[in-house]
């Protein structure tokens, strides 16, 4: 079998989910999760994670960090489905319970290498003024009844959402096969790669 | 603010000294730096911390700039004195200020006098750059000063100590470098150490300032060692950098400040030249181009005539718009700077590009006053349009069905004939015709054109033929050369028709107004205001003469050229001619010699001798053209064409200045003519695609033959216009209207909007004949102007409509047009020629042979280079380099992008299966991992698939035994498809609670308000109660759910009833064995209350039973231990694995999950297998058999949907449980309650759930269409919300779906149907038994939920008949036909809608005896009675009758406690009351059902397979054991389930028990029957197969099995499957 060739591609990312800016918010933490096609699987790593709870630095940045890891493979057949990685944060709120600050998804970078990536967040909006009093009243905000909502974009126009504030993550990607399933994805200067053999790739 | 203020005047002070002693120019500087100080201060100003310090920096920085060191100094000190300092340092400062001060006074007075002296003084530069160096030593001190009045309070105070050593530390350095000696006239040391001292003393004042809290002493100390150590050093410091300066260029430095150079002028009167010197002077300087013309000759090359490359036929473009003055100028300049005349050229102009500017503005259009920008820029809000997802639900959305408007202006009609037209008329018409023509020619001025041409050619031809110029044109072939003589042929002869052409117009136009001026004076009144003028343009005769002359002779030469040349040729031609001739001749001779010789000797060959005519004539030579005749013709023509010399220019002016005679002079026919137009009055009518759209109003003809209208149309339209006519007709008086003609508009391109679309005029004509009885002339009849009544004229009826037709312009300017594709492509009009598009249409660009034509007939110019791309695509069309096809072809670049062909993109696998993956084909629908190649794809992927599309239109009978049930199934499967696919965009409609979990919001109505206080309090609620209250669970949608993630729990709580074995065998001469066995067997378990007597007496030998439970669902099986008697309780809970078909998990998916969870009872027997009696005390061997007890089954989406399922079910035991009895038990058990006894049966209480908890599918709201009355809808709406807001839990359905998905109201399900005869025969005189016989027989429809058929998405209530065919339906449908047959049976009957275990919502029907209630359940055939504890429906939330609805309002709604009298108000809410009575709604049900015979043979043939295809089954399940089948007694099975069926399983038992004795005697026996409908034959299996009956391993057991199939009407079949295991007992 091996001789014919792979018959799946793998992708490997790793990376962390950096620092987060929420002017607005403090002591946050994030769940990530990944989601994918039908021709994925993961083989390796974890698809979900929950961060610990960070407070703002105090500097004028005021930047809250996890750098919380991400590490996972995916094989599959197809680049169709693509992983997005999906992004929620929570925090306590005015009376201590805990609401959703923020919604995001981005797909995990194509191209091989170091990638960064700031995601603006987003939460659902109330329905109504009353609905929004009461909620932030009784710190029952308004959530997704799936995270993974925000990968998809069927029934979202029913939505309103409001921004919050933004998510930096990091993603080391490392890709295997892709290019003999016939699937380029990596930078331009690196097409010559294959064609110029092993002494292109050694460090110089 | 203070310091400010001080400023200010101290620069009042300054400026009053420096008028003293210093110039201008250095007040000026002075001036200069005020704004910088002042700004220092603003910014010092906010930090008060240090505003003091930043105050002095400010004074302190002026220091050095300031011109005059007194008044600085002053301005310093003055400041000084109110400035509030720390009271220590100021002390010691104040001293220094005065001394300072004093200091200044000295110098002031010092200044004073040396004013006096001031041209030595003055002179010196020395004491200035002082001064100046202020800039540089600003900086420095800037940076002290603002660093801290920055407010950085932070700064660490170390900072100036360091600063300060730091510029103590560069001073030192430069004290080292050099110390000159000091020169005289410098400052004094004294000054220099005030100065000094001065400028650096606010600097450890800072230091101070900060310090002063800490130590003031200390830092005053400080101070004082600073200003101590720095004078020395500063003053060498000074003194260094004058060093310096003075070295230097001091001019640099000063600027214009030096005073020397004013100083040392001598003042004496200013020079003056004269104007004249002046100028001359300039002329030498300046130059001044003329505004002259540059004469031509001058920007050209000696001795070249300036060429036209326009006039040459070469492309020129517009040059831009210059001044002409302008032009001159830069002429003249060019000329002047630049000799080489490179700016100039072939043409003597300045070489110009093309003029860039577009004619029409590329900006959008202007906005106009009335509507601002915020107009223009307004954002429209538009829906967001769903995605639709199948194609086959896109109705051609493609173009809207806008409003498109056509705006027709016409704004008049003219005649060009009339009948009444007088002839003066006529001659008028003609008159302005001719003129109209005569002015279009003269606009166009061919002839003119023509001639400039001819002139340029010749020109050319000259300048080629000129040997003086050749060695610039060298390249002027001969044969160009020639090329322009044929166009000068040309060019003339075109000229000349032309010219002649306009002359003969001329001269006819004169004619006719002649004729006019005849006919008025002949008939001795003017009827039209036409007035031609002549008006003579005179001309210089002499130069016309000369002009004309020269023409004729150029003429005459290039004539004569012409000809010479022509001659030449036929000259050649005449001596080749002549040549051939004369060879001819001599061969002739030569001939004629050899026949003369040859006659001789054959004389009778002389006949032959050829006709003259057949040799070539003899050639005349041609005679040489001769100048005379030729010049005679020239003339000629030129007198015939052109204006003769000297001859005036003639231009007709056409007036309408004439006056009409009025009628009183006239004769009786003109005034009859004129009453008679008069009474004429037109109109115009608009068709529109041969549509009568509108009309304008009737206006009266004018004397002149004018009708106004100016009215403008507007045509909304949907569609592109097919025609577009304007009917012209006249009304004559009262009498009728008459159709004079119809005008054919052209309908405008897209790009003529309103306001831009220029009128045209369109002519008609009539064919009416009209002949008149005054001076009208008619129509259509010849009339003359000769009196003689020759040269005859018949004119026709005819005019001019002038109009405008144009697309009008939308609100948003959007021209309101059709789109193109509604353009039909015959349609053109031949008019536009100009643009390429608007001629053939954008598509058309695309289509090279169009655009090649329209290229051809639009003459473009092809050297013009914006057409350049345009004329090589023609040209590479045209020339057949590519192939042009002759069709027209959308997206034709599709095939470049196709990177395969579309066979093996059908072809490949892979894509197919993606293909089939994103179509949602079930099969494939959760296909994971769709491998990468093709080659790793199994063709037995599609088999299924393939198959099934195969056998779509096939029934096929092999699955399906039945050939009624494969039809029924097949349409049950395009049933669901349909519904399906209509429901699939309905899917998909997403309301907010599905993405979003939101509170609901706080009601603050009455019934709310508990919510808004529970939820109020429940924030005061603790964290951790001491008593913990159950919570939900949390529920899981299904979508991110996986294989193992879901289980089913099921607990086993206890049983009631279970039939417990009867030692029968032992009273039916049972081998004494057997109950020994089962003596040992009791033996050998330990239960307390067994008597283990071998030979078992009733009463106390209760024969016991070991009960278990064993639940199977998906083939995965859990048993609970064992337990003991007849009332067992295990209280166990059961773990069961789900999987969710293909591993899908999403709603709909598990939604039609059919798989049972079937909770079988079995007993478990205990065999003592130890064949020798010996081996008793050291062993035991036993064998564990289970005999199956009965089972309850439940489906799973009934679990799924009622999320958990609690309650005591009564176990399905088979009718016939060989070996156990329950008589026995129910006279034991302490005499149950009475209710008990009416239902007897086995129970069992269970608790079934799901763990996670599943989010069931909400139903579909999407909002049908429905066929009722708009109030009902209203009303049951109405009638709901009130339902629904004071009992939530309990259901109301007043409309339901039905199989169409229209909405029904309820009751018109309802209406007494007759059930089959048969079973209405069978008991003629008891209607209870009839009643049962009828619920059995409906109970025998299999039950198939609506949310398996249909995918779960909706409850569809199908109609009795419909129900009836398709065989198949849920509680619904069974209640509905079965509530049905109970109407038409006589009895009271009503539909219960009502929560029942397991089924949960579900319907019953209720049935009114004579003194009680039963309840019914249509599913199982099984009756209650009202208050039967076991009556498995647990609420009541309405009921509905043929005619009316009532819902439960009463407190309870068990049955058991609610009462059923709906008569009474207060209990039961009705739908219908006095308020709304009844309508009279008509039955969706039909008149009456039709029932085939049950077909026997059928039934039989079935029976056949069914027992065949379960005994093969039952092979399979034992593969590693022989299965051998007793014939003997399956035979007696079969024969006994006929009557099990007739008795419907009941009292026959004890017959049958002794029958099976009797006949198999010798062997052990455990067997039943299974009843079931029959729907498909898997649900047999699967029961056979739960029965567990093939798990005995007994090597000697035999089996029997037996099948037997009841045919009801209607195909409803009852199959019942005996099973048993036989062992035979040794």
């Amino acid at each position: 079998m091996a001789a014919v060739g792979p018959s799946v591609f793998l992708l490997m990312v790793n990376g962390q989910v950096e620092s987060a800016q929420f002017p607005e918010h403090d002591d946050l933490y994030c769940k990530y999760c990944f989601v994918y096609g039908h021709d994925w699987a993961p083989t390796a790593g974890l698809e979900e994670g929950i961060s610990q709870i960070t407070s703002k630095s105090h500097d004028v940045r005021h930047s809250l960090v996890w750098n919380f890891p991400i590490d996972v493979t995916f094989k599959s057949t197809n680049p169709f489905g693509w992983p997005q990685i999906v992004l929620s944060v929570y925090g306590p709120d005015v009376f201590g319970n805990d609401v959703v600050r923020g919604y995001g998804a981005v797909h995990v970078p194509f191209s091989p290498g170091r990638h960064k990536r700031t995601i603006p967040m987003f939460v659902p909006e109330s329905t109504s003024t009353l609905q929004k009093f009461t909620s932030w009243f009784m710190g029952r905000r308004p959530e997704y009844t799936d995270p993974k909502v925000v990968a998809q974009g069927e029934g979202r126009e029913v939505t309103r959402v409001r921004s919050q504030g933004f998510v930096t993550l990091l993603f080391n990607v490392v890709t295997k096969d892709m290019r003999k399933l016939g699937y380029d994805t990596g930078p331009a200067d690196m097409l010559r790669v294959e064609g110029q053999g092993l002494t292109h790739g050694l460090p110089q | 603010m203070d310091p400010k203020e001080e400023k200010m005047k101290i620069i009042t002070e300054e400026v009053m000294e420096n008028d003293e002693d210093a110039d201008a120019g250095r007040e000026k500087t002075a001036k200069a730096h005020r704004p910088r100080r002042k700004r220092q201060l603003r910014t010092a100003g906010p930090a008060e911390m240090v505003s003091g310090r930043a105050d002095l920096g400010g004074p302190q920085e002026a220091a050095p700039e300031d011109p005059d060191p007194n008044t600085q100094l002053l301005g310093v000190s003055a400041r000084r004195g109110p400035r509030s300092l720390p009271p220590i340092p100021s002390a010691s400062r104040t001293g220094f200020a005065e001394f300072s001060m004093r200091e200044r006074m000295r110098e002031k007075l010092q200044a004073a006098r040396s004013k006096a002296e001031s041209a030595l003084l003055q002179e010196m530069p020395t004491p200035r750059p002082r001064r100046l160096r202020g800039p540089g030593e600003k900086d420095l001190e800037t940076e002290f000063g603002t660093e801290p009045g920055g407010g950085t309070q932070r700064t660490p105070r170390e900072d100036d100590p360091q600063a300060h050593a730091r510029v103590k530390f560069r001073d030192s350095a430069r004290k080292i470098k050099s110390k000159p000696p000091v020169p005289p006239g410098f400052p004094s040391a004294e000054e220099a150490y005030n100065f000094f001292t001065f400028s650096f003393d606010p600097e450890p004042e800072e230091s101070e300032e900060k310090t002063k809290v800490r130590s003031r002493d200390g830092a005053n100390q400080e101070e004082e060692e600073g200003e101590g150590e720095e004078p020395p050093v500063r003053g060498a410091n000074e003194t260094d950098e004058e060093e310096l300066l003075r070295g230097k260029d001091a001019e640099d430095f000063l600027l214009g400040l030096d005073p020397a150079a004013e100083d040392l002028v001598a003042v004496r009167p200013a020079d003056y030249d004269g104007a004249r010197v002046r100028l001359q002077k300039e002329k030498e300087l300046l130059f001044t181009p003329s505004r002259l013309t540059v004469p031509t000759y001058k920007k050209l090359p000696e001795n070249v005539q300036p060429r036209f490359l326009e006039d040459e036929g070469l492309y020129v473009g517009t040059r831009p718009a210059v001044p002409r003055t302008t032009q001159n100028i830069v002429e003249n300049r060019l000329l002047m700077q630049d000799p080489d005349r490179k700016w100039f050229g072939d043409d003597g102009r300045i070489l110009a590009l093309p003029n860039p500017i577009k004619p029409f503005p590329a900006r959008p259009p202007a906005l106009t006053q009335g509507q601002g920008v915020n107009a223009e820029l307004e954002t429209l809000y538009k829906k967001a349009v769903r995605y639709v997802h199948r194609s086959q639900h896109m109705i051609g959305s493609g173009d809207p069905p806008g409003n498109f408007q056509l705006d027709i202006d016409i704004s008049g009609l003219i005649f060009t004939h009339h009948p009444c037209f007088s002839r003066e008329h006529v001659l008028a018409a003609k008159l302005a015709q001719l003129y109209d023509q005569y002015l279009a020619r003269r606009q166009r001025n061919k002839a003119k054109f023509l001639s400039d041409k001819l002139q340029a050619l010749r020109n050319a031809v000259q300048t080629g033929l000129d040997p003086a110029k050749t060695q610039k044109s060298i390249d002027i072939t001969q044969k160009a050369i020639n090329e322009y003589k044929s166009e000068i042929r040309q060019t003339r002869k075109l000229r000349d028709v032309e010219q002649e052409k306009d002359r003969t117009l001329l001269k006819t136009i004169i004619k006719v107004w002649k004729e006019m001026k005849s006919l008025r004076e002949f008939q001795r009144f003017t009827n039209t205001p036409l007035k031609l003028v002549l008006r003579k343009e005179k001309v210089d005769q002499k130069a016309d003469a000369e002009a004309y002359e020269a023409e004729i002779q150029a003429e005459v030469s290039e004539l004569l050229e012409e000809l010479s040349e022509e001659h030449e040729q036929r000259m050649e031609e005449y001596r080749a001619a002549y040549q051939q001739w004369k060879a001819w001749k001599k061969a002739q001779r030569a001939k004629k010699k050899k026949k003369k010789h040859a006659a001789e000797e054959h004389p009778e060959e002389e006949g032959e001798e050829p006709l003259p005519g057949e040799g070539p004539v003899k050639p005349v030579p041609p005679e040489p053209p001769s100048g005379a005749v030729l010049e005679q013709q020239v003339r000629e023509r030129a007198a015939r064409s052109r204006r003769r010399p000297g001859e005036p220019t003639l231009v007709p002016e056409l007036t309408l200045a004439g006056s009409v005679t009025p009628n009183d002079q006239c004769p009786r026919v003109e005034v009859l003519r004129r009453e008679d137009v008069k009474r004429r009055s037109v109109y115009l009518k608009v068709i529109f695609n041969g549509k009568e759209v509108s009309r304008t109003e009737v206006r009266p003809l004018g004397a002149d033959f004018r009708v106004h209208f100016g009215q403008i149309f507007n045509l909304q339209i949907v569609n592109w216009p097919e025609s577009l006519t304007l009917q012209v007709y006249e009304t004559v008086g009262h009498s009728g209207t008459t159709l004079l003609a119809e005008v054919f508009l052209p309908i405008p391109e897209s790009t003529v909007v309103s306001g831009r679309a220029p009128t045209e005029e369109v002519e008609f004509s009539s064919t009416q004949h009209v002949t008149l009885d005054h001076e009208g002339v008619g129509s259509g009849v010849p009339f003359s102007f000769e009196a003689d009544g020759s040269n005859q004229l018949i004119l026709m009826t005819s005019g001019k409509v002038s109009n405008s037709v144009a697309w009008a312009i939308g609100e948003n300017g959007i021209p309101l047009i059709p789109p193109l594709s509604q353009q039909s492509i015959g349609f053109r009009s031949a008019l536009k020629r100009a643009d390429a598009i608007s001629s053939i249409g954008a598509s058309g660009l695309t289509d090279m042979k169009k655009l090649a034509k329209w290229a051809a007939e639009s003459k473009l110019d092809p050297n013009d280079p914006s057409n350049g791309p345009l004329m090589q695509l023609i040209s590479v069309a045209t020339s057949g380099e590519s192939y042009v096809p002759g069709f027209f072809r959308l997206e034709q670049l599709q095939q470049e992008f196709n990177f395969v062909s579309d066979e093996e993109l059908n072809r490949s696998k892979r894509f197919r299966l993606l293909h089939l993956r994103s179509q949602e084909v079930p099969e494939f629908r959760n296909y994971k991992q769709i491998p990468a190649y093709d080659r790793e794809i199994m063709e037995k992927v599609f088999q299924d698939y393939e198959k099934r599309l195969r056998d779509r239109n096939v029934i096929e009978t092999k699955d399906h035994v039945d050939g009624h049930r494969a039809v029924v199934a097949k349409y049950l499967q395009q049933v669901r498809e349909s519904v399906l696919n209509r429901f699939l965009i309905a899917k998909r409609h997403f309301l907010l609670t599905d993405l979003i979990v939101e509170e609901e919001v706080p009601n603050i109505s009455s019934e709310g308000s508990g919510i808004l206080g529970l939820s109020l309090f429940k924030l005061a609620e603790q964290k951790r109660p001491l008593r913990p209250r159950r919570k939900g669970r949390k529920k899981v949608t299904a979508q991110n759910l996986s294989d193992g993630d879901i289980k089913l729990l099921v607990n086993i709580i206890r049983a009631y009833d279970i039939p417990v074995r009867k030692p029968a065998a032992g009273k039916f001469q049972q081998p004494a064995r057997s109950s020994r066995t089962f003596g040992e067997k009791r033996a050998a378990s330990p239960p307390a209350h067994s008597s283990p007597a071998p030979s078992a007496d009733y009463p106390l030998g209760q024969v016991l039973v070991r009960p278990f439970v064993e639940v199977s669902f998906q083939r995965t099986i859990c048993h609970t231990t064992t337990a003991e008697g007849p009332n067992p309780s295990w209280n166990e809970e059961l773990e069961l694995p789900f999987r969710a078909p293909n591993g899908d998990y999403s709603m709909t998916s598990l939604q039609s999950v059919k798989d049972d969870v079937f909770i079988n009872i079995f007993d478990e027997v205990l065999y003592d297998i130890s064949e020798d009696d010996r081996e008793r005390g050291s062993g035991t061997h036993t064998r564990i058999e289970r005999h199956w007890l009965g089972c309850v089954k439940i489906p799973f989406s009934t679990i799924y949907f009622q999320a958990r399922i609690d309650g005591t079910f009564k176990i399905d035991i088979p009718p016939v449980l060989l070996g156990y009895s329950k008589e026995r038990s129910v006279i034991l058990e302490r005499g149950f309650d009475p209710v008990r006894s009416l239902s007897e049966g086995s129970y069992i209480t269970l608790f079934i759930t799901i763990e996670p908890q599943l989010v069931p599918g909400e139903p579909v709201r999407e909002k049908f269409d429905s066929q009722e009355d708009e109030k009902l809808l209203q009303a049951t709406e109405k009638f709901q919300a009130e339902c629904a807001l004071k009992f939530p839990n309990r259901q109301c359905p007043a409309t339901v779906l039905d199989l169409s998905g229209k909405t029904v109201f309820v009751t018109r399900y309802l209406k007494p149907l007759n059930p089959p005869p048969e079973l209405l025969e069978a008991h003629p005189n008891n209607p209870q038994a009839t009643a049962e016989l009828v619920a059995r027989y409906v109970s025998l429809i299999p039950f198939l939920p609506d949310s398996v058929s249909f995918a779960g998405i909706c409850d569809l209530w199908s109609t009795s008949d419909q129900f009836l065919d398709l065989l198949a339906g849920d509680e619904e449908e069974h209640a509905v036909l079965l509530c049905n047959y109970f109407l038409s049976l006589g009895k009271k009957a009503w539909l219960v809608m009502g929560n029942a275990i397991p089924e949960g919502p579900t319907a019953y029907v209720l049935t009114r005896e004579q003194s009680h209630y039963l309840i019914w359940n249509p599913c199982s055939g099984h009756f209650y009675a009202q208050f039967d504890t076991f009556c498995p429906l647990k609420s009541v939330g309405c009921l509905i009758g043929p005619d009316n609805i009532w819902f439960n309002i009463q407190r309870y709604d068990s049955p058991l406690r609610i009462n059923f009298d709906v008569t009474k108000p207060k209990l039961w809410k009705s739908f219908f009351s006095r308020s709304l009575p009844y309508p009279g709604l008509s039955s969706v049900q039909p008149e009456e059902l039709v029932y085939q015979g049950s077909d026997k043979a059928a039934a039989a043939e079935l029976q056949d397979r069914i027992e065949k295809i379960l005994k093969e089954k039952i092979m399979d399940w034992r593969p590693r054991h022989l299965t051998r089948w007793n014939r003997y007694c399956t035979s007696t099975l079969r024969h006994f389930l006929p009557l099990l069926e007739a008795s419907r399983g009941a009292g026959v038992e004890d017959d049958h028990r002794a029958e099976l004795l009797r006949q198999l005697g010798d062997y052990r026996f455990s067997g039943f029957p299974l009843h079931m409908p029959y729907s498909e034959l898997k649900p047999l299996i699967e029961a056979v197969y739960s029965t567990g009956v093939h798990n005995i391993d007994v090597p000697s057991v035999e089996f029997a099995l037996a099948v037997y199939v009841h045919p009801y009407p209607k195909n409803v079949l009852s199959v019942w499957i005996y099973v048993a295991s036989l062992i035979r007992n040794r």
